[in-house]
């Protein structure tokens, strides 16, 4: 199998190229792409990527595989293989760092803006602050968010102001606090979204629910917030 | 938040010019439609049935509020593609400068057409 990767070092490449490699896949055995990146690691030692845990938990490895933005721990080679060939391009719209390692500033400072926390101004009950199984319900495929990035970087909204728009991985947490029964600065939150880009850049792509690993559904979860704004607007 | 906050649209808040961009749609397909209905259950139309339908002052509310609608929607479409593709990412430091000319083209044409319209419809 042909596998081409996205290579740039800043430090010694005025620019970014794409270098090929020939891979022998074992027999009867459907590899995920970060096990091709492992064989490729082994003929180029100089080839960089984020990896960890290496079975989509710790969201390191999000990158563009033939197109489409994924978890390479989790991919299935063949699931993306078409005619024997597969494309490796890091995360698009972000930085680049070197080969598929991208500069991710930009996606945790939106993710910080929409103060991704508990806040309660309520004095602390003596044991923990109880939630009933209804409430806690509403906070099922909100929270689960792993932060690979795949969604917001598939977003064109993210693309073209990424300082302004917070992505939908961002606010899929905006709305995981806004849902949260034991959160009372609810009112703050919204007020800090209704401005004309933090939310409303959302144009109902969903590129964000087509790639996110984990299943979630963050364009769902920013009509839930555009709800929660109107109800309070008009 | 500030920065974003302070840069706003025609409702000068996300959710204004989210609510104004349908209910003007809804405004138009409605105009649109009548005046589709009118012109096809009136096969052979005269300037006079014509003018007479424009001559009606709720015609002429009719008209304005879709004329309105029409603006306004276009103003947020332009001022929103404006923000989106004339930023300082894809044009460097003159993207400020870029976008307040395209906006104020936009806004100078939008202007022209409201008098314009104005103008033909209580001239009838």
């Amino acid at each position: 199998m042909l596998v081409s990767i996205y290579r740039y070092n800043p430090e010694t490449d005025t620019q970014p190229r794409m270098q090929d490699y020939e891979i022998t896949l074992p027999e009867g055995k459907d590899l995920m792409v970060l096990d091709v990146l492992q064989m490729v690691k082994e003929q180029d030692v100089t080839l960089a990527y984020r990896r960890s845990c290496r079975e989509g938990v710790c969201g390191s490895d999000g990158m563009n595989i033939n197109g489409k933005n994924g978890l390479a721990c989790i991919t299935h080679v063949s699931s993306v293989v078409k005619n024997n060939k597969l494309v490796l391009r890091p995360l698009p719209g972000l930085p680049v760092i070197r080969d598929l390692v991208v500069d991710m500033s930009a996606f945790y400072k939106q993710y910080e803006r929409v103060k991704p926390y508990l806040q309660n101004d309520e004095p602390p009950p003596a044991i923990e602050r109880l939630q009933s199984p209804e409430d806690r319900a509403k906070l099922d495929g909100l929270y689960e968010c792993i932060l690979c990035a795949c969604c917001s970087t598939s977003c064109p909204s993210f693309w073209w102001n990424p300082d302004k728009f917070l992505g939908p991985a961002a606010l899929l947490q905006a709305y995981r606090f806004l849902a949260d029964s034991r959160d009372t600065k609810t009112q703050e939150r919204l007020s800090d979204l209704e401005d004309p880009f933090s939310v409303f850049r959302c144009r109902g792509i969903m590129n964000c629910v087509s790639v996110c690993p984990k299943g979630l559904n963050p364009t769902r979860a920013i009509g839930h917030i555009r709800d929660m704004l109107l109800e309070r607007a008009v | 938040m500030g920065m974003v906050t302070n840069v706003t649209s025609l409702g000068r808040n996300g959710v204004y010019d989210w609510l104004v961009q349908r209910v003007s749609a809804v405004v138009m397909l409605a105009w649109f439609l009548f005046v589709g209905g009118f012109i096809a259950t009136h096969g052979d139309l005269q300037f006079i049935e014509w003018r007479a339908l424009f001559a009606q002052i709720w015609m002429k509310v009719f008209t304005l509020a879709a004329l309105v609608s029409l603006l306004a929607h276009a103003w947020i479409g332009m001022w929103t593609i404006s923000t989106d593709y004339l930023t300082r990412l894809s044009l460097g430091s003159s993207a400020t400068f870029v976008r307040l000319v395209f906006q104020l083209i936009c806004f100078a044409i939008l202007l022209v057409y409201f008098v314009w319209a104005v103008q033909i419809l209580w001239s009838i």
